[in-house]
């Protein structure tokens, strides 16, 4: 009994220690706990606190109002018009299919649209709703507006929409908006808050992506406390968003809509600038298309329809459409001569209708040819052989030279893109480019605007602008930003002698006037309105030897692919010059035909600020006329 | 706590948990006043009425949260491996309690505990299960540990866990791994929850969030940013205790982790104090459990231990864990009442 009560005593002895062990190393693990928790809760509190507002507070970016633009006279011609829209945000405990199906029952949703907006959601691992429906009718909006308390998650909105008022008229200089694509993404970091915004619309093309920046705005943000599944639970702040810039254009969208409406039925461009400034009052590129589809999302099948179109109405022709100049070019050859002091205006060739260099025969339009031509003969009814003959005199260096000295092939420095720079031939481009040696027959070539030079309608209004004021005009499209003018620098001299200058002045204005002019049944008849300017009809097929005598094969007789590109470039009035104009209608046939009096229209129009009066057209002319702007009329009142 | 979490709604969790609590208190009173040697002899009926359930699980159990690890009695669903704790420490007790002292650290009367501890751990386990797992293999060499084992055979376990840890990450990917993927995703979280905060991580990164938010004095009550906007997983259960310290600040959730020390140290002075080695051994076990309930869970909620879905005791929403609890203290409460009664 002895001796087992000391082996207790020792065995309660070792268990008091054993438990002494175990109740300290507990306390110890709670010691390490409240180290944890000191940890966390004293010393890193500040980040803490920071993470759980970051939790809370929920930053909405508020979407900038896109600046408006407006015309020469203050016209709208892009605003933001409303849109009645629902959005969609997914709830906890919500029956999304009921949701909709009850939705459903207020404006129809097809089974199809259901599932993919279920899908959407679903897939989405933020909490931020989506569109459902948009473009809504006051009433259709009013039904969800009134059911609301019955539709848990469903966001009724007005949501502005970018609207072109112009549609086709002036699709192409001002462009479209869309939603940011992959491609775009360059453009943007990561961080970029506008990134945030559901379906946020950049500009895309035309004038819209050229001063999106302006256009833009910057974006506004809303404060708000949210709880896990993202719902509002109220409002703790808001910093306005502030709209874009407006910007006057230079365009003059009467004459604008009544170019597009006088060549409505050619493919064809025209520029017109105002000769004060260097303004474009008129870009206009037919076919075209309705800017306001492509912000409501094209579809497939109109996207391909507007692609794969034979006349490109997706391009902006005026800007990047590169031509042959024709005869067009003539001027600038001329300028070149006379500068050079290598032929005077009274010097004479023989035109027999062709031109012999090394047994090749270069041919006039005219076959019988002109005979005995002059300097201001061989404008007015742009006889080829002279212009073999100077361009053979001048060579290929200086007429170049002369020629980006009008600003042909150099791009023309405007908001927009797809800008050509077209080409005018050298020497050395010839060897770069096609590794050839540059022939006296390639020069003969580009005397009459044919062979390798290219232009585009704007560059050919900017040198018939500089050949009319003798001044370096550069065109723009922007008048006013927010109603701030933008500055107009003087403008300099070309450095041409005034001299020369009046003798193709002169020489263009009896291609109008004269009897024997390329262009003179579009003349006009009022003194302050008479027009000065030059035909040209670019070729773009060879016409062999053999067709050449049995007789050429008109262009109405050609298919239409191979018909010449008729243009026409001149100004008005001939004293006092006020507007260029540059005329191309693709396979249109003869300049002095086809594109002659439409530039006479325009440039009437331009003139007159209206409908042009029929008395300033020649009496033999009248009836026809009066017969298209009658058609002309009753079209830009209806639209 | 639970008003707050339900957003000031008494009737959603606080009052069944309320009206559990008082039902759960006359029981642990009734058990309180019950003869420790009834106890005594319920033992191993407990222990393998244990084991039955256990096995029970495997075959017919209720799926709940991605584990098995639920049984149905009617309306009444519940996890045996509650049953399976105290039945193991009621079991070790009078094992050690029978056994002669100084058989204690012989190879042969070691073995034969260890296979008790292993045996429902080896059930848990696949459950999937690792936390109780884990909780019960601690306790029982605890217990063992409590009732004199040598010291050598200790010294040999700490070596053998980290080579048992090996083989559980080495087992990784191979057709004999160990622990479910589940489990492995879960250590993954506990190493690294920076990693995908929104997906596994998720409740960790805003539970220390919440806890971090609190600073020293909390936000106030029913003020837990976090709490009240659902940031919160499990708010009502598993991470109630993150609510409080949110709320009340390290000054509540120290507070608590103090009322639960003075409860472990009563639990150990009444061990050592009590006179009948079976009422001792058990005491001290409980009360490890209870220990390793609030341990697992608040190491869990403040990022220091994987998330293994273990409730802190006496304050979270659930009925099993509660009455488990209480029935904890039930029968410590007998063993200390009955201190003095010693068998012969």
């Amino acid at each position: 009994m002895e001796i087992s009560s000391f082996k207790k005593n020792i065995l309660e002895k070792k268990y008091g220690r054993r438990s002494f062990l175990i109740g300290s190393s507990q306390l110890l693990l709670v010691g390490l706990l409240v180290g944890q928790m000191r940890q966390i809760q004293l010393n890193e509190n500040e980040k803490y606190k920071l993470l759980a507002d970051e939790n809370r507070i929920d930053i909405e970016i508020l979407p900038p109002l896109r600046g408006i633009i407006f015309d020469k006279n203050g016209i709208i011609l892009a605003k933001n018009k409303e849109n009645y829209r629902i959005r969609i945000l997914r709830e906890k405990n919500i029956n999304l299919s009921e949701l909709i199906d009850n939705f459903s029952q207020l404006i129809n949703i097809s089974k199809e649209r259901k599932n993919e907006i279920i899908q959407k959601l679903e897939n989405k691992r933020f909490n931020t709703p989506i569109v459902i429906v948009e473009n809504l009718g006051w009433n259709d909006f009013m039904k969800v507006l009134v059911n609301l308390p019955s539709l848990p998650g469903i966001i009724p909105e007005i949501d502005l929409k970018r609207h072109y008022t112009q549609k086709e008229i002036l699709a192409h200089t001002l462009g479209y908006v869309g939603v940011i694509s992959p491609k775009d993404l360059k453009e943007f970091s990561n961080n970029d808050p506008i990134m945030q915004i559901e379906d946020f619309k950049i500009g895309k093309v035309g004038i819209e992506k050229g001063l999106d920046k302006y256009l833009r705005g910057q974006v506004g943000l809303g404060k708000y406390e949210v709880n896990a599944s993202g719902k509002i639970v109220r409002k703790l702040g808001e910093e306005a968003s502030s709209p874009g810039k407006n910007l006057h254009l230079t365009i003059d969208s009467n004459l604008q809509k009544f170019t597009m409406l006088r060549i409505k039925e050619y493919s064809a461009s025209i520029v017109v600038i105002d000769l004060a400034s260097g303004a474009i009052i008129c870009m206009a590129s037919n076919p075209s298309f309705n800017p306001n589809q492509f912000v409501e999302g094209i579809s497939k099948k109109d996207w391909n329809i507007l692609l794969e179109s034979k006349n490109q109405p997706l391009a902006n022709k005026a800007i990047s459409g590169n031509y042959p100049p024709g005869s067009t070019f003539k001027m600038i050859v001329a300028i070149a001569a006379l500068e050079a002091n290598l032929i005077g205006e009274e010097e004479l060739f023989d035109c027999k209708g062709f031109y012999e260099l090394e047994e090749r025969k270069f041919h006039c339009w005219k076959y019988s040819g002109h005979g005995i031509t002059n300097l201001s003969k061989g404008i007015e009814e742009s006889c080829d052989v002279y212009f073999y003959n100077l361009a053979e005199r001048v060579g290929i260096e200086k007429i170049a030279n002369l020629a980006k000295k009008f600003g042909l092939g150099i791009s023309p420095i405007l908001p927009l893109s797809g800008i050509s720079k077209g080409l005018i031939p050298t020497k050395s481009w010839k060897k770069v480019y096609k590794n050839e040696t540059w022939f006296t027959g390639d020069t003969l070539n580009s005397g009459i605007g044919q062979g390798f030079i290219l232009s585009t309608p704007i560059q050919i209004a900017i040198m018939t602008a500089r050949i009319a004021t003798g001044l370096q005009i550069n065109p723009f499209l922007i008048k006013a930003i927010d109603g701030r003018p933008i500055k107009n620098n003087k403008k300099q001299s070309l450095g041409i002698s005034e001299n020369t200058l009046n003798i193709i002045r002169k020489a263009m204005f009896g291609v109008v006037n004269n009897k024997k002019g390329t262009a003179f049944d579009s003349r006009t008849i009022s003194e302050n309105k008479l027009i000065a300017g030059k035909t040209g009809t670019s070729q773009i097929r060879q016409i062999s030897e053999e067709e050449r005598n049995m007789g050429i094969i008109k262009n109405e007789d050609l298919p239409r692919h191979q018909r010449d590109h008729a243009l026409f470039t001149g100004y008005a009035p001939f004293t006092k010059p006020k507007y260029s104009v540059s005329v191309v209608v693709e396979h249109g046939g003869g300049g002095g035909k086809v594109a002659a009096p439409i530039a006479r229209d325009i440039l009437l129009y331009a003139l007159s600020g209206a409908i042009p009066s029929i008395q300033e057209y020649p009496i033999e002319k009248r009836n026809d006329i009066n017969l298209i702007l009658k058609n002309i009329k009753k079209e830009m009142i209806s639209t | 706590m639970l008003y707050s979490v339900a957003d000031g709604d008494y009737d959603k969790w606080a009052k069944p948990q309320l009206e559990r609590f008082i039902f759960g208190f006359f029981i642990m009173l009734i058990m309180g006043f019950i003869n420790i040697d009834f106890w005594r002899t319920c033992s191993p009926f407990l222990y393998f009425f244990g084991i039955i359930l256990l096995l029970c699980v495997l075959f017919v159990g209720d799926y709940g949260g991605g584990a098995k690890r639920w049984l149905e009695l009617g309306t009444f669903r519940f996890q045996p491996s509650e049953i399976m704790k105290v039945g193991l420490i009621m079991f070790l007790s009078i094992y050690y309690d029978w056994l002669k002292p100084s058989n204690t650290s012989k190879l042969f009367w070691v073995i034969i505990p260890l296979f008790l501890i292993i045996l429902p751990a080896a059930l848990i386990i696949p459950q999937p299960d690792l936390g109780t797992g884990t909780i019960i293999i601690m306790t029982g060499f605890t217990m063992m540990f409590a009732a004199g084992v040598h010291y050598f055979y200790f010294i040999i376990i700490i070596f053998l866990i980290p080579a048992f840890l090996a083989l559980i990450f080495y087992s990784r990917g191979t057709n004999w791994q160990l622990v479910n993927d589940y489990q492995f995703n879960r250590i993954d979280t506990f190493l690294n929850p920076g990693k995908d905060p929104l997906g596994d991580g998720y409740q960790i990164t805003q539970s220390k969030i919440a806890l971090g938010s609190g600073g020293f004095e909390g936000k106030g009550f029913m003020q837990g940013s976090q709490s009240q906007l659902d940031f919160l997983p499990y708010k009502h259960t598993d991470f109630i205790f993150t609510t409080i310290a949110e709320e009340f600040g390290f000054f509540g959730g120290v507070g608590l982790l103090l009322i639960y020390s003075i409860m472990i140290i009563f639990c150990i002075y009444s061990s050592y104090k009590n006179r009948n080695r079976f009422g001792s051994l058990l005491t001290i076990g409980l009360s490890t459990i209870f220990f390793s309930y609030f341990f697992v869970n608040i190491a869990a909620v403040t990022g220091m231990a994987p998330v293994t879905g273990v409730p802190l005791p006496l304050i979270s929403y659930g009925g099993s864990a509660m009455l488990t609890v209480l029935g904890i203290f039930g029968l410590i409460q007998s063993a200390h009442v009955h201190r003095l009664i010693k068998r012969e």
